[in-house]
Parts: C-alpha cells; structure tokens; sequence
C-alpha cells in the first residue's frame, strides 16, 4: 500500500508540470486554433525567472573587515547583498531564501507581457497560414528562445533551491516520506488549474472564451473583438506555463532545454487528452505522470528494462488507435 | 426496378429524425429532381447514397449491387459520381491535371503505385481529358492553375472531372446555387447538351425551380425527412401538398 | 533523356555537375590564405552534404508533395545507421549489402510507423510521428541496449565475427568500410600551384548514390503517382470522390521517404562505421525539415540547396570565434571594433544555433517557398527591370 502511495505522489509533481503546460497549449489551440511549438520555451523561460530573482537579490558589494583574514592571511572581503543591508541581515537573507516563491510574483507580469509580444508579434500572423507553418513558426521560435537563454546563462544547469522550510521530507504516513517541495508544487498547480478554470467559468471573459472554443466562427460573427482576447488568451496561457516553471527549478534545476524536454510529452498529454479539451488536458496530465512513476518502479523496469521511458508514448499510440478523439475530446474538432 | 433503388432508409442524428422510411427509385437514363424546403434532409439522402453517411435503417442498391458501408471511393469506382454544392476540385493543380486525375482512377482503380512513368507519357489519356475539356469549353485554360478560376469556370471543371470518368449515375448537389442568371442558364444548357448526348442517368438536389423544370423527368418532394409526392414535372407544379409544403399551411386542400 | 522532359534533363544535368565538380567548386580559396577556413572541399563536409542532401530530398517526397509533416524522419535514418553496422560487424565491411539492409529495415520501420500514424492526418499526424520518434530514441538510448550500445553508441570492434570478411587486419586493426575493395577512406591529392583538390572515394560513392537519388525523385514528380500525391495535399474530399483512396497513396509515400532516410543513415554509417541514438532525436527530425523548408518545399532541388546551405553554414559559421571577428574588424577603431564584434558574438560559433533559428522564422514568415521562390522572384524582379529598361531607353537617349 505505502509503495503504491509513494509512486502515486512520485507521480503528481510530474504530473502537475505536464497539466500545467498541456492547459496552456489546449487553450491557445483551442481560442486561436494555434499548435504552439514555443510552449515549452515558456516553461523554460519561467523557470529562468526564478533564476534571475535569485542572482538579482545576490547581488552584492564587498566590505573589507581587518578584523579578520582569509587563509592566506589577507584581510577578509565579506560580500553582503544589497537586500541584506536595505531591510536588515535577517529580513534580506530570508528574502533571498525565498526567491523561487518570490518569483512566482515576479515571473507573472512578465511571463503575461512575453505572452502578449509574442502573440502580437508573431503568432497573429500565423491564424490563417496552415497548421504546418504554425508549427514550423513556432519550433523556430522555440530554438531562437532557448539558444537565447543558453547564451545568457550558459548550458549547464543552475540550482534554484527551495527555501529552507519547505526543503525538508515529511513523513505523510508510517513508510512513506516524501520531499515538503513537491507536495508545495502539487498544490500550487492544483491552484492554478482551479484559477484557471474559475476564471473561465465566471468571468464575461471567460465565458467568451469557452464559446470560441466550442464554435469559433459563431463568435466571431457576434462581433465580439476576438483579437484582443486572443491577445489576452495568450498571455494567460504564457502566465500558466510560466508558473508552472518558476516553482519547478527546486525540483529540477533549469536548463535551457528543459522546455523541449517538457514540450513533446506535453504534446502527447494534449492528445490523449482530446485536443481542445481543458478537463482531458489536466486529466491526462496527472495520469500520465502517475502512469509514468508506476512504470519507473524497479519491480516493474525489472520485468521490462526501460519501460519508464516509452511508456506515455505507448500509452497515446495506443489510446489514438483505439479512440482517435482521446480521453475527453469533442466530435469536430481537428479532424 | 431503376439503377438506383432507396428502400425505407431512415437517419438519425441524436433526437433529430433527418430521414424516415425514404423510398425512391431512378430509372436509367431519366433526370430525377428531388426537391424540397430547406431542412427537408436533400443532403442527409444524398450524403446516404455516397458513402459519408450509413443510414439507420433501410437499403440502398445501386445497379443490383448494395452501396451501404461502402467508403465514397468505392462507391465511386461503382459508376456514381457527385458534384458539390461548393465546387470541389484540385486547386492546387493545373486544369489538365485534374482532368487527369479522374481518368487515372477510372482506369487504375481505387489505388496503384506507377510511380515510374510518366503522365506526359499517357498519350491516349490526355486525348481523352482534352476532348472532355473540349465539350465544356474549357481547352484554352488547359494549363491554368484551377484555384484562380472563376466559380462558374470550377464549376464546370468539376462537372467535367465527373463526365470524364462517363459515371452511370451523376449526382448534383445544388449545382446551381450562389450563380447568376447567366452562369444558371449556361449549366442548365450544358446539362441539357449531356442528356442528350450520354447515356447517364442524373440525380439533382435543387432549390431553383427554373433549373428543376427545365431539366427533371420526374421530381420527388421531400418534406421533414420522407417524400410527399414522386410524379412528372407538369403534375408537381400544381400539386396542392407541394405548394403546402413550400409555402406553409394553405386553406386550399 | 532518360524519361526525363527538357527542362528535368538539364536540371539533372547541373546537379551531377556540380557534384562531380564539388572538390573543385567548393575549395576555391588557395590552402595557405587567410580565406582557407571558408572551403568546403574536404570529403568529411562534402559527404554530409550530399547524405542530407538524400535525406532531404526523400523527406520533401512526403512532405513536399502530400503535406504530411513527419516529425520523426530521423527515426528512419538512424535505424538505416544501425541496420549497416550491424551488417559490418556480422557480414563484412563492404557497404554494398550494409546500404541494402538499411534501405530494407529502414522500409519496415516505416511501414509499420506510417500504417499507426496515416489513421490521423494533419497536426494529430505531426504529433504521432513525434511520439514514435522520441520513442525510438528512448528504446535506442536505452531499453535496447543489446541491440544498439546504449549512450555509448554501436561500433565496429576487433571481435566481431564478419563471416564474408575478417575480423581484425594483419596488422591488427580494424577493417576499414570499402566497396569490392575500394576503400572509402581513400583520397587523391590534386595539388594546383597554392590549391590542393581532395578527391576522396567515400565522397564519389555518396555523390552518385545522390544522383540516382535525385532521378528517381524527378521520375516520382511527374509520375501518376507523385500528381496524386499533390492531389491529396490539395483536396481528399474530392480524392475520394474521384474513386481514389489516399490512405494507401501516403504510405506508400511514407515508407519511400523512410527508405531514402535509411539510405541516408546506411551511407553516413558507411562513411564512418558507427551509430548513435543522437541522430534519432526530434531535434535531428526538426532538421532535415529545416533544409527542406529553406530549399523550398515540394520543389525538386529545393531540398539539396537547404541540405547544402545547412551543412555549410554549421560548418563556417560554427569556426568563426572571437578571434576570426577581430582579424575582420581590425580596420575600425578599436571602440567600435570591439562593438561589431560584441553585436555578432551571440550569432556565430557555438551560437549557430540562435542564427538557424532565426533565420528559418524569417524564410517561414516572409518567404514560405524557400530559396527556390527566393531565387524565381529575384529573377522576375530583373527581368521586369530588363523590360523596363528597355522601354524607356528609346525615348530617354535624344533623337539624333
């Protein structure tokens, strides 16, 4: 029982970055019709936010204190970060200990305002070029943006640590202790992912949304301005990626090809899911995830070595062969 | 017994009753119009007959052989062909290119790999495509690219892609819809000239009732989903049920 | 000539020139110049153009033609490179029967792949080729370790059995790949005044398997079968309605560009006998879609240009560090010198990536038929400019 709820909550962290980004995809394809190759760059770039946050509040001048010397015998040069002295050694250091949640707040605007260029930018003038060229656009955009990020920040992977209080293990049952991080990061995402939904469900806007998604040339002919939510769609689906990849770095340190990585098995959540379907999105997300952890279990990879690492691509050829609309998708849309 | 025999088929789609116990029979070489209010489910019927849609109940026989769970293709390789009510042909293709098309299926089947030869080599096959276009007097536009052509030029495109394969049944789904007078005119003369001249027999959805009466043999009125009257032009025009149908209820039965 | 009409003879033509000529065309700067590092003339490069080049232009015959966009064409090739290793280390090292294996599984493979992935069209196909790409590399790189040498890759060793060959040379070594004989290592040195032409085996073999290649890709165009291609790209409604069925249409297309891809893995391996799961990832998929679409897509020689282009500029623009920006700006003062050099950092060396990117957003967006389109509108732009010219001239020059 316990083995089994481990590999259950082993399951939800992945699990909750795949929902999270495959909500963002469903949602830009289903509002704007759009198949977005960039989107894991957004997770990408979410989770180098944290980054910058940490090396921002990092950043420090240095004091000379005679008092004391190095190991060879010069005076001590003591970096103190700015943050530090402007509220305080304790108040500053736990600032920086708090970066990662910290940036979640930072990380909002600016994943909206990369949405919002990039939908303007770009995207608006893929809405009526075929499937395939939005696909080649945004894979494009996918390599330009990762290489960017490769050329700040470098190819090797930077630790963005949890804060100390929630980097411990807790003991959720009698054998089963799992990381305080992950179980903060399914949370979060289930947050999210109710924010988002209760966005949909009660706002005029959301509303609107959840019409075009069911029948977009309807809509359109309400004379409703669709392209300035489109615009807006956009941004909320960047937020929503973004998110998800700020409070991942303490689980896994951000690279600059973790967003490919995340992309291609977000895809396939899409699928299963039923594209253009946000319940099967979020559903299919978390399933995977857990189907993924059962399968990497050693009693499982002994009987079939490495069967965690093609079992999410087995289970969607075989859920497209037997039910081509996957889990929850309507009749109608993309076929 | 007609070449094509619709016997009791009905359709539904969820709490909609589209058809209900159709009956129909076409005899060879006539021009059969049905006709019917908007709703009157033309489209469901023909959608039946060519393999997009399995009706629910019911049969349906072309030439003494079952179209039913039949693939379109299939059922084209049986001798029917269909024209659209929006013109459907190969717009990224030349003229001649899609005048080939159809005598390549017509004479290879549903599918071969000739992926060695070729087209410039089917010399007998060209001939036939150019003297198709010919007819409808399209030859000058042989090298066109078809997506830049007017909608009455596609129209007849499309028409002459379905002659050329000389299908035994050709359906037409609205073949005037959306045109001007003239361009009406000029089809209903080219289908007048193809009557004449082939042995086929023509199936027609139609709303204009110039078209149907220029052109039908017998027309059959469809009303919410099962056909009100099957006679001859002349017969149907002063039909009360007909005029009840159209024009809604009427104190003059 | 050859089944072919005029204007195909010539464009076949011009293609076997300019690889037969390729050591030639492609080392134009003298060895010892300044200018040197830009030639392209030595076998290794030259045989990665030309194998991409049949990568290229196999993948264009399904998307090109059909519109299908496969994302997991590198799948097809690295089975090709495996399937040829696995020949030189069990039959020989002669490349004749390593090729033809490649070419048979690579053909299986796509079968299979192509008969799951066709039942879906349009993005939901993309996606399944994805799927099933990224899978094979995770089988590759890991769960058939027996079968392909996991991360480290499948090599040929010296206690392999090779039953038509030998395991291991007189002197110990490890046989090297060769047709009847011919070594594919093996090269000639030209030597012109300050130049020095490399003629090498491998190069020549991997050229003319291009030609034969790119013929058969020109007889497939305008063949029944390539117009039908075009027409499913173009309508399937009306396909079917025509007495057609596409399904067996595009795979059939698909297993043939698998082929091509496992000629392409089968002669890379032979170039150099080793495999490697890396080229089975979608990010080498995403590649030869790149070449393609930078060529132009569903043209007949778009897809060696872009397959050329690619492999160049990887090569140049991967060489150019710091220290070659310097040398090229050395002339301006040294303030905006050392800007220049600053401003086009990110985009060279190993920032070559960023610049492939970008400019494959920029051919997408504003010039979708590639170099090809680029190439026919620049020439309309100078003929309508001829016109012109001409038009005016009579009326500008004063009457005598």
């Amino acid at each position: 029982m316990d083995v089994f709820l481990t590999q259950i909550l082993n399951g939800l962290d992945k699990g909750s970055a795949y929902a999270l980004i495959a909500l963002g995809l469903t949602l830009i394809f289903g509002t704007l019709g759009v198949v977005n190759f960039a989107h894991g760059a957004l997770f990408m770039i979410g989770a180098f936010c944290s980054v910058f946050l940490q090396r921002l509040l990092n950043l420090s001048y240095e004091t000379v204190d005679p008092t004391k010397t190095d190991f060879l015998g010069n005076p001590a040069v003591i970096k103190t970060p700015y943050v530090e002295s402007w509220f305080g050694p304790e108040m500053g250091a736990a600032i920086i200990d708090w970066s990662v949640p910290l940036a979640v707040l930072f990380a909002i605007p600016i994943m909206i305002a990369i949405g919002f260029i990039m939908e303007r930018g770009l995207i608006k003038h893929f809405y009526k070029r075929e499937h395939a060229d939005q696909i080649l656009v945004t894979f494009g955009l996918a390599i330009v943006l990762q290489e960017v990020i490769k050329a700040v920040y470098g190819a090797n992977p930077i630790q963005t640590p949890a804060p100390d209080a929630l980097s411990g293990v807790a003991v959720l049952a009698e054998g089963v202790v799992y990381p305080v991080w992950r179980i903060v990061y399914f949370f979060f995402s289930v947050v999210v992912i109710g924010a988002v939904f209760a966005f949909l469900q009660f706002t005029t806007f959301g509303m609107v949304v959840r019409a075009g998604m069911a029948d977009r040339e309807t809509v359109g002919l309400l004379g409703i301005d669709i392209d300035k939510r489109f615009t807006l769609m956009f941004g909320l689906a960047a937020a929503v990626a973004g998110l998800a990849g700020v409070m991942y770095g303490p689980i896994n340190a951000p690279n600059y090809h973790m967003g490919m990585d995340f992309l291609v098995l977000s895809f396939v959540v899409v699928v299963v899911g039923g594209m253009g379907s946000l319940p099967g999105a979020v559903a299919a997300g978390f399933l995977l995830g857990i189907l993924e952890s059962f399968a990497s279990m050693t009693a499982v990879t002994d009987i079939i070595p490495g069967i965690n690492q093609i079992i999410i691509y087995l289970v969607a050829i075989i859920i497209l062969l037997v039910r081509p609309r996957g889990l929850m998708g309507r009749k109608g849309v993309m076929e | 017994m007609g070449i094509l025999e619709v016997k009791d088929v009905g359709k539904r789609f969820g709490g909609l009753q589209a058809l209900g116990d159709v009956n129909l029979s076409v005899k060879e070489n006539t021009c059969h119009a049905i006709i019917g209010p908007n709703g009157a489910g033309k489209s469901t019927l023909l959608n039946c007959l060519v393999g997009k849609l399995i009706p629910d109940t019911g049969s349906v026989m072309f030439d003494g052989n079952s179209v039913l769970g039949r693939s379109p293709h299939e059922i084209n390789q049986m001798g029917i062909s269909r024209v659209f009510q929006t013109p459907e042909i190969f717009g990224d293709l030349t003229v001649m290119e899609n005048m080939m098309i159809p005598l390549f299926a017509k004479r290879d089947g549903a599918y071969r790999l000739h992926a060695i030869e070729s087209v410039q080599a089917e010399k007998g096959l060209i001939q036939q495509a150019e003297e198709m276009l010919a007819e409808v007097n399209m030859l000058d536009k042989r090298e066109m690219h078809s997506a830049s052509m007017s909608r009455g030029d596609k129209r007849r495109l499309e028409m002459a892609m379905c002659l050329v394969q000389d299908p035994k049944l050709l359906l037409l789904d609205e073949p005037t819809a959306g045109m001007a007078r003239a361009d009406t005119n000029n089809t209903i003369d080219l289908l007048k000239e193809i009557k004449e001249k082939r042995d086929i027999t023509i199936a027609i959805i139609e709303h204009d009732m110039h078209v149907v009466f220029s052109l039908a043999d017998r027309i059959t009125v469809l009303a919410q989903g099962t056909p009100l009257v099957e006679d001859t032009p002349e017969n149907i025009k002063g039909h009360p049920k007909v005029q009840e149908a159209y024009l809604g209820e009427t104190q003059q039965v | 000539m050859l089944g072919l009409g005029k204007k195909d003879a010539s464009l076949l033509l011009v293609v076997v020139a300019l690889t037969m000529l390729a050591p030639f065309i492609l080392n134009p700067f003298p060895s010892d110049s300044g200018m040197a590092q830009f030639n392209a003339g030595y076998p290794d490069l030259m045989q990665r153009f030309v194998i991409f080049g049949i990568f290229a232009i196999g993948f264009n015959i399904l998307f090109g033609l059909t519109g299908y966009l496969s994302f997991g064409h590198a799948a097809f090739l690295g089975v090709g490179s495996y399937s040829a290793v696995w020949m030189f280390k069990l039959l020989s090292m002669n490349i004749l029967p390593a090729i033809i294996l490649s070419v048979i599984i690579a053909g299986l493979f796509s079968l299979l792949i192509g008969w799951v992935s066709l039942r879906r069209t349009g993005i939901y196909f993309s996606i399944l080729t994805l799927a099933f790409a990224q899978m094979s590399f995770a089988l590759a790189y890991s769960v058939l370790t027996p079968l392909t040498n996991g991360e480290t890759g499948l090599q040929v060793t010296l206690d392999d059995p090779r039953i038509l060959g030998v395991s291991a040379t007189a002197d110990g070594s490890i046989p090297v790949t060769n047709l009847f004989g011919l070594e594919m290592r093996s090269a000639y040195d030209m030597i012109v005044g300050p130049w020095t032409f490399t003629f090498s085996v491998g190069y020549y073999v991997c050229a003319i398997v291009m030609i034969a290649a790119f013929y058969l890709s020109i007889r497939i165009f305008r063949s029944p079968f390539g117009m039908m291609l075009r027409a499913i790209k173009s309508n399937q409604t009306r396909m079917n309605y025509t007495g057609l069925n596409p399904k067996p249409y595009t795979l059939a297309a698909f297993v043939i560009s698998g082929m091509y891809a496992g000629l392409a893995g089968g002669l890379m391996a032979s170039m150099d006998p080793l495999a490697g799961a890396e080229r089975m990832q979608w990010t080498a998929s995403g590649e030869v879609v790149l070449m393609t679409i930078l060529g132009g897509v569903g043209t007949l020689i778009g897809p060696i240009l872009g397959a050329g282009m690619i492999k160049y500029f990887e090569n140049i623009f991967s060489k150019i560090n710091d220290g070659v920006l310097h040398t090229w700006f050395s002339f301006l003062p040294d303030g905006i010198e050392n800007f220049m050099v600053a401003v086009i950092h990110p985009f060279v060396g190993k920032g070559w990536h960023l610049t492939l990117g970008l400019i494959f957003m920029l051919v997408v967006t504003f010039l979708p038929g590639g170099l090809v389109e680029g190439g026919q509108r620049i020439a309309k732009a100078l003929r309508k400019k001829d016109k012109d010219d001409d038009g005016k001239s009579p009326s500008t020059e004063p009457a005598e």
